[in-house]
């Protein structure tokens, strides 16, 4: 398994791995926000968690179709089924590997972004807090998705139409999270769904991605 | 080693094999001919466990298999010794000189396998096999783009991997100069007939 993480790291690193694209995309949804509203602090402050949150996930999404499409093409997939390791073992590790170069380079550049949009001072410690206990989420989810289209040629945007329903659980507690800790509220309640929701989904999702993944490559 | 009793397979839904059993001891090779979409490719991907067979039996084949078909399972921007060391590290086994040696990828071991040529790539995707340790080759046409060279290297490694008790089941039309039986699964082509009941596609 580690040999897989490895090989996914170092594959995302190299030229046309496509790290750093969700990032980018990140950053510039964040900027055309200000632009798009206008230079009112108070309104930017208002919307900022939401707005972070929404440009976090859409990121997250951008790279899915490539989390297994190209695995399939090469034939490493077939290759993967027959090999000693249980599917659901290798899914978590492409989701984990999807994580570590999507995921958390979001969640470190959150805080830099929420200054362009005027984000509250104690909002900060729960906009990362929240990702970084949404977005593990986004990419089992997508693997998910990911499994449930692979094989499909330019399977890209009903990845996209399927994943993202899945996402609004997600998002609203996270959203909720970051609003609630901008505004100084209590965060408890959304902060334990939102961890709840993780949880479930790490442990019990890698199973149905292995299964449709079965059934996809037959 | 391998035995497989009265097999129907069906591809995309339609059952293509029917009635097949065959059987391999260690150290056998067979060599499956037949003609385009009799089942071959079919038949070889339902003993690696890709696809469930609609009824029959197949024993001793699981993790036991070591598969090579049309795509090596090679990623472009990592170089020959990565991809072997990947898959090696994968089945647990990690020495890679053997499988270098025998398919004479010394010189292009840090070469990206993305800027191989199409023998190459397969030489590499065959020298797979060798890092596996797995005891039964499913071959489906391993010698497409090899020149007659690379053919040479590939029955040698064929016949070594026979010689220490492995077993090997291979789909080729070409004779590759080995000691193997030959069996042409045309006779068990399935008729319209088993169409009945023998899908499950439309119900899914």
């Amino acid at each position: 398994m580690r040999a897989l993480l490895i090989r996914d790291l170092t594959l995302a690193l190299r030229a046309g791995g496509g790290f750093g694209l969700g990032l980018a995309f990140f950053l510039i949804v964040t900027v055309l926000v200000p632009f798009s509203v206008g230079p009112q602090a108070a309104l930017l402050q208002l919307i900022a968690p939401g707005v972070l949150w929404l440009g976090a996930l859409l990121a997250c999404l951008l790279s899915l179709d490539r989390l297994l499409a190209l695995d399939f093409e090469d034939g490493t997939l077939d290759l993967l089924l027959t090999a000693p390791l249980p599917l659901e073992g290798a899914l978590s590790v492409k989701a984990l590997a999807h994580w570590l170069t999507t995921g958390l380079p979001l969640v470190l550049a959150a805080p830099v972004l929420g200054v362009l949009l005027n984000l509250a001072t104690p909002g900060y410690l729960w906009l990362v807090v929240s990702l970084a206990l949404g977005t593990p989420t986004l990419s089992v989810i997508g693997c998910f998705g990911a499994a449930l289209t692979v094989g499909i040629k330019r399977g890209g945007l009903l990845l996209s139409l399927l994943v993202l329903p899945l996402y609004v659980p997600t998002l609203i507690f996270g959203a909720e999270v970051a609003r609630r800790g901008a505004g100084g509220q209590e965060v408890t309640t959304p902060l334990l769904m939102l961890a709840g929701i993780t949880c479930a989904v790490i442990a019990l999702m890698p199973f149905a991605s292995a299964a449709v993944l079965r059934m996809g490559l037959r | 080693m391998l035995r497989v009793d009265d097999l129907t397979l069906a591809r995309g839904g339609v059952p293509v094999l029917t009635g097949l059993s065959l059987a391999l001891a260690p150290g056998q090779g067979l060599i499956l001919r037949g003609p385009n979409g009799a089942g071959k490719t079919t038949l070889l991907r339902s003993i690696a466990g890709l696809q469930p067979p609609l009824s029959g039996r197949i024993e001793g084949a699981e993790d036991r298999v070591a598969y090579a078909a049309h795509a090596d399972g090679l990623k472009a921007m990592l170089s020959v010794t990565e991809n072997l060391a990947f898959w090696a590290r994968i089945f647990g086994t990690s020495d890679i000189t053997p499988a270098l040696d025998a398919f004479d990828l010394h010189g292009l071991a840090d070469r990206l396998a993305g800027t191989l040529s199409a023998g190459q790539k397969r030489r590499l995707g065959l020298a797979r096999l060798l890092v596996t340790g797995r005891p039964l080759w499913v071959l489906d046409e391993p010698t497409v783009s090899l020149d007659t060279g690379a053919v040479a290297l590939f029955a040698a490694a064929l016949r070594a991997h026979l010689a220490q008790g492995g077993a090997a089941l291979i789909a080729t039309h070409i004779d590759l100069g080995i000691e193997a039986q030959v069996l042409d699964i045309t006779p068990f082509r399935a008729s319209a007939a088993t169409r009945v009941g023998a899908s499950d596609e439309a119900f899914l």
